[in-house]
């Protein structure tokens, strides 16, 4: 051990390497949640969840919805290959798109990717035709210069065919086709009507044009076929009509200075960008200008342009005969057009504006109707046995139609509408069984609230203020039944109820509330039985016929009670509740044995002393499989699955399973006449020992008066027993009054020997002493604390006596300073200690009331008052003393002496005749009435134990 | 009788001031020796546990890792592990070497007043103010308890460990007594709250010590009553009791500053020992030699019967 102890301060031997100290306050590695994880595509990039633009919400497994995987989350890939193939590609040098996201390569991305030509097949020419034609559309786009702003963007390429036709010989500007005799200057676009949509332009009307110029046209030469302009099928986009055209901006832009015929219905602004193959002429309307247009008339144009009067024509010439109108405006003639004039010459005459149609109309085909056979009649045949008896409501049209074909309407019946029959009456009409359990929602009532409720309602309705009798109201709901013998208390209701609840239910019941009465059970149960067969007049046909009228009227009210409280559960709420599993016997509760001993019986036996058989309670206990294993103990309890105290059955309702110890005994004593009790625990066990109740005492006293011991105790008995009733009350009002005092008062009697009067008698003057000077606490404290230090038997002498004068003062302090109770915690140190000693600072005293159970002692005495005159052989001085083992003992003499000095001399003092007890031990006895055993005895048994049972 | 001679010096009686050590750890809320006495627990209330040395009374090392003040500790038999229990509802099993904590085990609602090894330190046994002991496996990484005794209606104050047995004190006045091998539950009704209880060394009879200032001696079997030991001042505080190493004697800390010690079969006062004028909060008895260990506020005081010099000699003897 000394080697032990020379090595230990400073190496401990460790063995092998330390694991990791474990963390244990370390939570576990939590999963990433849902939000916060992320998706990103293969090349690392965040994937947006919830993109604006192309779709708006994740799909699939994490959005893998659209991903190479899927629905599913990827598999495990060796990357190994795709490394190889990776550093491969990073000798590649990287494509622009590689960098683009997938939504630029959509539809609306800035590189879109679709079908295309490929360069090969692209010339690098402008396609000047579809140039032109986009130009021409452009005229009556909204935005002017839309065109430009194409160009721009993306050139126009001609295409394979219009270089294949360049090499053929054909050249831009020309019509595509055989040549043609004529002459170029009079190629006219004269188209005719002007179609829109589909219909193409026909192509080149050299017949016409022969027929007009009959000029001079050499054999050999010919033209290349008039172009023509493509049409551009470009979609309205705006909300106008047919024909519209936006604002020309040329127009307003200083082209103005062109000539304009007022006569040319086929003036067109179109017509210009045709070069200088076609006339230049305007139609050029003054009208609508002086009225103002809107932005979008087409009329606009020419706000800002003067017009002059050399655009005009002076004189009307006859260049243009061929309209042959000769200056009316009225609508164009169309006789001029060959082919049309001869359509219409076999027809008929063509209104004017119009023009036959290209294509016949397609003919539409109608079929007649069927023929209906001669007896038809539009009525449906219902079938008789449902129908007719309970229609109503039906439409006076259907009605007079009923009428009419069958000859006769069947007659309405007093109700109305379908809607106006309750569900029964429905119910029956199509014939269904009844529902099981009650009809309404006052079945569920009590009759009192459903009587209330009908009240309220019949007081609302304003019918009666009286209360309704049962029979005319039910009688509302229910068809009308025989009128019941004015004897019957029962009301009609309660019986309805009954029947209702019983009725189709098998009359197998368990419950039989008339039990001791056999025949009136019987009774009871063939009522039950005819109420399940659902006779109404089972109660009257059940009853005996020989009783007399009061008795039948009792059973007839029994029967009916019973029948409705014990109504079978089944048919009360079978159609809301499914039942439960396993019965619940609401009327016990499952508890520990061990709450079942009585507790005053024990705290007799204690106050007795009598440990043992009384106060020894053995359970069954079953500790867990593991905690054997553990102790290396066999299982007592092999095969039984219970760990802990196995429960008993207890009536739940008890107030003992609420009552603590204290309590319990508390009701047992007589209640304190005022409520100013402090509130008391299980702490409150050692005062309240005091508070005898009158068993224990009786048995005390009846165990002393036998046992016989000393006769000086049994004179103490004696008085005690003289005198129960006063002391009992004593101790009960100073326990009212304050637990601190109670505490106190217990000491106070532990040295007082039992002596009651002395007890009263101090109480009394508590109450009239006021709080006395300090100087009398600090005398007697101090000297306590001084006789402290004495020898043992010495001391304890002193100590008795000494605990005597500090109870009695420190009584009447606690009177005093008792006022505020709910500092009153019985779990306080006791006030003895903590005043004599001057151990226990009150702050900490405070501080710790909020605990319960056994306190910690204050953590310092430092702060609490400094204990007066010479101290007890203090720590400071036990190291000399060690040292010297005999010099301490001398001194320790002579401090003797000096006590003793002292100690006589405040006997003196005070004037107080100590009895000087035989033992030593007695002296430390308490006052308790019950706890009367010496210490003689007590040895004695002690011997008598050892030697009944060696150890 | 006037003034009854002093009793002669019992050499038994641990009645000499060997040393007193200032633990700086704020009051002393339990002192324990470990199982071969060699060394010594103090639970601090500044959440700290030390071990010393009994011999030296130096500080050999300090365990920290509660987090309020610790109020009860025990060595394993081998002296590898520590258990602490503390009012902030944890026990912890400590590695004694290392410092480190092994395990820490919270399911207690309240603070747990008292923790105990079993003999082979493979379950640990901690008694909390809500009611219920609880058996703690060392063995297992469970955070669970094994088992729960939940029998007691109110904090338990004191918990003994004796081969199969498993001694409570509650404050509920009831001294419970769960026998393993039984399968047995033993209530023993002591009305007063009990403060502290202890087996003997023989392992016959219970030791209890209840807030009226009484400490009952009972027959561990029957539950009579053997002995009753009077005279000290327990009325409100949790104070500790203990037999000596033989069960001659019968110890008790006191709230007037004294420990008291009685004749086991007598009765009678055999020693009032002096500490202090502070309560004695704790003490603990050496497991084979005349050794008694108190704690007064922040200070752990060892005492002996005989002075140091031959206390040398006797450890080298050892």
């Amino acid at each position: 051990m000394a080697a032990d102890s020379e090595r230990e301060g400073e190496d401990f031997v460790s063995f092998g390497t330390p694991l990791e100290p474990l963390e244990e306050d370390e939570p576990l590695k939590k999963p990433v949640p849902i939000y916060e994880q992320t998706v990103v595509d293969e090349k690392g990039r965040y994937q947006r969840f919830h993109g604006a633009f192309t779709g708006g919400f994740s799909a699939g497994y994490f959005n893998t919805v659209g991903s190479k995987e899927g629905w599913a989350p990827s598999t495990f890939k060796s990357s190994r290959q795709s490394k190889a193939e990776q550093q491969k590609a990073e000798q590649q040098k990287a494509r622009p798109e590689d960098f683009m996201d997938e939504e630029d390569f959509g539809e609306h991305g800035i590189a879109p990717s679709e079908i295309t030509r490929s360069a090969a097949f692209q010339s690098g020419h402008r396609d000047s035709a579809s140039e032109k034609a986009r130009a021409v559309n452009a005229q009556s786009s909204l935005i002017p210069g839309d065109t430009l702003l194409e160009q721009i963007i993306a050139p126009a390429k001609s295409s394979i065919g219009v270089e294949l036709l360049k090499k053929m010989g054909w050249r831009e500007g020309q019509g595509v086709g055989p040549r043609v005799k004529r002459k170029p200057k009079k190629q006219k676009t004269e188209g005719g009507p002007r179609v829109y949509g589909c219909a193409i332009i026909p192509i080149g009307s050299e017949g016409s044009e022969e027929e007009d110029d009959d000029e001079f046209v050499p054999e050999n030469v010919t033209f290349a076929p008039k172009d023509v302009t493509p049409v551009d099928f470009t979609p309205r986009l705006g909300l106008q009509g047919l024909g519209y055209r936006g604002l020309d901006p040329g127009l307003a832009l200083g082209q103005g200075s062109q000539h304009i015929n007022l006569f040319d219905p086929h003036f067109d602004s179109k017509g210009k960008l045709f070069g200088g193959k076609q006339k230049q002429r305007r139609h050029k309307g003054v009208a609508g200008q002086g009225f103002g247009v809107g932005a979008l008339e087409d009329e606009d144009e020419d706000i800002y342009l003067r017009d002059s009067m050399s655009r005009y024509d002076t004189e009307i010439k006859d260049e243009e005969p061929t309209d042959g109108l000769f200056g009316w405006t009225a609508p164009q003639e169309y006789s001029k057009k060959k082919d049309s004039n001869k359509d219409a010459a076999y027809i008929g005459k063509i209104l004017e504006g119009f023009t036959l149609a290209q294509k016949p109309e397609a003919e539409k085909t109608s079929f007649p109707p069927p023929r209906l056979p001669r007896d038809y009649r539009p009525v449906r045949r219902f079938n008789p046995g449902t129908f007719v008896a309970h229609v109503s409501g039906v439409s006076p049209a259907l009605a007079h139609a009923l009428k009419t074909s069958r000859g006769h309407m069947v007659k309405d019946e007093p109700q109305t509408s379908r809607h106006q029959l309750d569900s029964g009456q429905r119910r029956t009409l199509i014939g269904e069984e009844a529902l099981e359990g009650p009809s309404s929602v006052l079945d569920l009532l009590k009759p009192a609230d459903r009587e209330r409720l009908k009240y309220i309602r019949n007081s609302k309705a304003g019918l009666q203020a009286q209360p309704p009798k049962d029979s005319s109201s039910q009688s509302a709901l229910r068809p009308p039944r025989p009128v019941t013998p004015p004897t019957i208390s029962v009301s009609q209701r309660e019986q309805d109820q009954a029947l209702s609840a019983w009725k189709g239910q098998t009359p197998t019941q368990t419950f039989k509330p008339f039990e001791k009465n056999p025949e009136k059970q019987e009774r009871y149960e063939q009522y039950v039985g005819r109420l399940s067969q659902g006779d109404k007049d089972a109660l009257e046909r059940s009853l005996e016929p020989e009783m007399t009228e009061w008795e039948r009227s009792r059973e007839r009210e029994e029967f009916v009670r019973a029948s409705i409280l014990y109504r079978p559960s089944s048919s009360f709420l079978s159609s809301r509740f499914t039942r439960g599993k396993q019965q619940e016997d609401d009327d016990t509760v499952e508890v520990n044995v061990d709450e079942q001993g009585d507790v005053d019986d024990k705290q007799a036996a204690v106050n007795m002393k009598m440990f043992g058989q009384l106060t020894r309670e053995t359970f069954d206990w079953h500790p867990e499989k593991l905690l054997c294993k553990r102790f290396n103990v066999p299982d007592p309890y092999p095969g039984s699955s219970l760990v802990g105290l196995p429960k008993v059955k207890r009536d739940k309702y008890s107030v003992f399973n609420f009552l603590t110890v204290t309590e319990s005994r508390e009701t047992s004593a007589p209640p304190p006449p005022k409520a100013l009790e402090v509130k008391k625990s299980r702490w409150d066990v050692s005062q309240e020992m005091k508070d005898s109740d009158a068993l224990s005492e009786m048995l005390s006293d009846a165990r002393n008066q036998s046992s016989e011991t000393d006769p000086d105790q049994s004179g103490t008995q004696d008085q005690t027993l003289a005198l129960p009733a006063p002391d009992t009350k004593d101790q009960r009002s100073s326990s009212r009054t304050e637990t601190k005092e109670k505490s106190k008062k217990e000491s106070d009697s532990d040295s007082s020997d039992s002596d009651s009067d002395s007890d009263s008698d101090s109480d009394s003057e508590a109450e009239e002493e006021t709080r006395p000077p300090m100087d009398v606490f600090k005398a007697i404290f101090s000297s306590s604390s001084d006789e402290k230090s004495s020898s043992e038997s010495e001391a304890e002498e002193e100590q008795k006596k000494d605990e005597q004068e500090r109870g009695h003062i420190t009584h009447t302090l606690f009177n005093v300073s008792a006022a505020p109770p709910s500092e009153a915690t019985p779990s306080e140190p006791t006030p003895t200690a903590a005043a004599t000693q001057n151990t226990a600072p009150t702050a900490s005293q405070t501080e710790e009331q909020e605990s319960f159970g056994p306190k910690l002692p204050p953590p310092s005495s430092t702060l609490s008052v400094s204990s007066r005159g010479p101290l007890p052989p203090s720590l400071d001085e036990k190291p000399k003393k060690s040292k010297d083992k005999k010099h301490k003992s001398k001194k320790d003499h002579k401090h003797k002496k000096e006590k003793r000095k002292k100690k006589q001399k405040k006997h003196k003092h005070k004037g107080k005749q100590k009895k000087i007890k035989k033992e030593e031990s007695s002296s430390d006895s308490d006052s308790e009435e019950t706890a009367q055993i010496s210490t003689e005895e007590l040895l004695r048994r002690l011997k008598t134990v050892r030697s009944q049972c060696p150890l | 009788m006037a003034f009854p001679a002093p009793k002669p010096e019992d050499p038994q009686l641990p009645q000499v001031l060997l040393r007193s050590v200032d633990c700086q750890q704020g009051a002393v809320r339990a002192v324990r020796f470990n199982v071969d006495g060699n060394y010594f627990l103090s639970c601090g209330a500044d959440k700290s546990l030390k071990l010393w040395s009994v011999t030296r009374g130096n500080l050999l090392k300090t365990y920290s890792g509660h987090g309020y003040e610790v109020l009860d500790a025990d060595s394993s038999f081998d002296n590898s592990q520590l258990c602490s229990c503390s009012s902030d509802k944890t026990v912890i099993l400590w590695d004694v070497a290392s410092g480190q904590v092994t395990r820490k085990l919270r399911g207690h609602a309240g603070k747990v007043n008292c923790v105990q090894f079993n003999e082979e330190a493979t379950v640990m046994l901690s008694g909390s103010i809500d009611g219920s002991v609880r058996c703690w496996d060392t063995r297992s990484r469970k955070q669970e308890p094994i088992q729960i005794l939940d029998e007691a209606r109110d904090s338990i104050s004191s918990l003994k460990v004796a081969q199969h047995e498993l001694l409570t004190g509650c404050v509920d006045g009831r001294v419970r007594r769960y026998d393993l091998r039984m399968g047995q539950l033993h209530v023993d009704f002591i009305s007063s709250p009990i403060t502290c209880v202890c087996f003997s060394a023989d392992g016959q009879c219970t030791l209890s010590s209840s807030l009226d200032s009484t400490l009952r001696l009972l027959d561990k079997s029957t539950g009579e009553l053997l002995g009753e030991y009077k005279g000290h001042q327990m009325k409100g505080y949790k104070l500790d009791c203990c037999l000596s190493s033989k069960d001659t004697h019968v110890l008790s800390c006191s709230e007037d500053g004294h420990v008291y010690c009685w004749d086991l079969v007598e009765g009678s006062l055999a020693l009032k020992l002096p500490v202090g004028k502070a309560v004695v909060q704790s003490m603990s008895f050496h497991p084979s030699e005349c050794l008694l260990l108190t704690a007064m506020e922040g200070r752990v005081q060892l005492w002996s019967n005989q002075s140091e010099a031959t206390e040398e000699t006797m450890d080298t003897d050892t």
